[in-house]
């Protein structure tokens, strides 16, 4: 649904190429996921991305309108081609979406989502709750509530 | 400098004119250039273990670089000429004896300094290595913006990328376009100084072809460059220190295969030496009988 809505919304101004979706590229997606230490996807054909972004969790199917998004905390979700779906939980990082259709979801920590512990996960998001109360420098006051939220998605994802 | 210390010993072609090296003269040096040889050697082991772990974590850093470079690629970002302020981070490390390493970003980095003060721009350096601060601030020490010590002992983390992008920024130096120079890796005994551009969010936002991209909004687009900016510095320091390690081996392997050499020369000398002696008292023993 999201999907749908971005690619019906933009009037083209007049500098941009003019896109029709008809004959756009075959529909291919030449997908590559990776955080600085590992590489999930290279240049793979997949049918759909799921990404949280900044701006709400959109889809991403080959053709997708190109879009520049900052990803926040939450689950990435792959479907390939043969229908199977592999979900990720992402830190933080960027997605970029080109004309030729490639995407580029670069992720600052990403792991598998079993390889999460939901006890863990809840014990993690109560000290920093808790720490929320204590905490007054401003900076300090930012990570805290950056964890929170992190913490917030990681066990909202597992349940 | 170990290197350029054998090839600067040479033995004495003339021997004869002077007094012979004593026995015990020849023997400390040897004692002396074995003990050398050890270091070298061990240096050598320790560096192709850290070579051959940089280099497997280089594979997921390079996609993720190239990956992070592609929106720049792709819409063909190039930063108009008029602008004036340009910032250089050099990539290298804290320690030598890793043959050319330190001096060819040096190079690079000085050269472009000098084309871009040539058309009037304004110039800053980040040095990511303390050996490339020694290298630059004789000389162009007003252009040094930021020093990084610390590099290179361990494998770079994508924490240190994001330090240094953070003073980058919070320095206060509000730059149109830069660029970044590292050693890319090639091969196990070969590397070579590339250069990498960097671009400023107002660059970015103003180019033509970013009108094809959807949504974007200041934030966004600002919080996207910021990452952009760790990425590449992370991407520049894994290549760097994949090329130092491996420039390391081959430096330290050349320095023992000479030290080895040395030792060869020295000890036919010695034995020559010893002999030359034995022969003397042999000699001496003989004319003292015959006049007996």
């Amino acid at each position: 649904v999201m999907a749908a809505r971005f690619l019906l919304r933009r009037a083209v101004p007049a500098l941009r190429h003019a896109r029709c979706y008809a004959d756009a590229p075959a529909a291919q997606m030449s997908f590559t996921f990776a955080s600085p230490t590992q590489v999930f996807f290279k240049e793979a054909s997949v049918k759909q991305i799921d990404v949280p972004t900044l701006t709400g969790a959109f889809g991403i199917l080959p053709a997708h309108v190109p879009t520049l998004q900052v990803l926040r905390p939450g689950i990435v979700t792959v479907f390939g081609d043969d229908g199977s779906s592999t979900k990720y939980f992402v830190s933080s990082g960027s997605v970029t979406v080109n004309a030729d259709s490639s995407v580029q979801l670069l992720a600052e920590e990403a792991v598998p989502l079993d390889s999460l512990d939901l006890a863990t996960a809840k014990a993690n998001l109560e000290k920093a709750q808790s720490e929320l109360v204590g905490v007054s420098d401003e900076a300090a006051r930012a990570e805290v509530l950056i964890s929170v939220e992190a913490n917030e998605a990681i066990v909202k994802a597992l349940e | 400098m170990f290197a350029r210390t054998s090839a600067a010993v040479f033995l004495p072609q003339c021997g004869q004119a002077r007094s012979m090296a004593t026995l015990k003269d020849i023997t400390l040096r040897l004692k002396s250039i074995k003990n050398i040889q050890k270091i070298t050697k061990s240096m050598k082991m320790v560096s192709a273990a850290k070579y051959s772990r940089a280099e497997r974590s280089l594979k997921s850093a390079r996609v993720y670089g190239t990956s992070a470079m592609a929106l720049y690629e792709k819409a063909e970002i190039k930063a108009p000429e008029d602008k004036n302020k340009h910032v250089i981070i050099g990539v290298s490390s804290d320690r030598g004896l890793c043959g050319a390493i330190h001096s060819s970003v040096a190079k690079a980095i000085k050269s472009e300094i000098a084309k871009l003060s040539g058309a009037g721009k304004e110039v800053m350096i980040v040095n990511v290595g303390d050996k490339l601060r020694g290298l630059l601030y004789r000389t162009h020490g007003k252009h040094i913006l930021i020093n990084c010590k610390e590099v290179g002992r361990k494998p770079p983390t994508f924490t240190d990328a994001s330090v240094i992008a953070t003073e980058l920024l919070d320095s206060g130096y509000e730059f149109d376009q830069g660029s970044i120079i590292y050693n890319r890796f090639r091969s196990v005994i070969s590397y070579k100084t590339d250069e990498k551009p960097l671009f400023s969010i107002d660059t970015v936002a103003s180019s033509e072809n970013m009108g094809i991209y959807d949504d974007i909004d200041a934030d966004v687009l600002r919080n996207y460059q910021e990452f952009a900016l760790v990425n590449i510095i992370y991407f520049g320091m894994k290549e760097s220190t994949t090329s130092e390690q491996s420039a390391r081996m081959t430096a330290m392997d050349g320095a023992s295969k000479n030290a080895s050499e040395i030792i060869e020369k020295l000890t036919m000398t010695f034995n020559r030496t010893r002999q030359a002696v034995i022969t003397k008292e042999l000699i001496e023993i003989i004319s003292g009988a015959a006049a007996l």
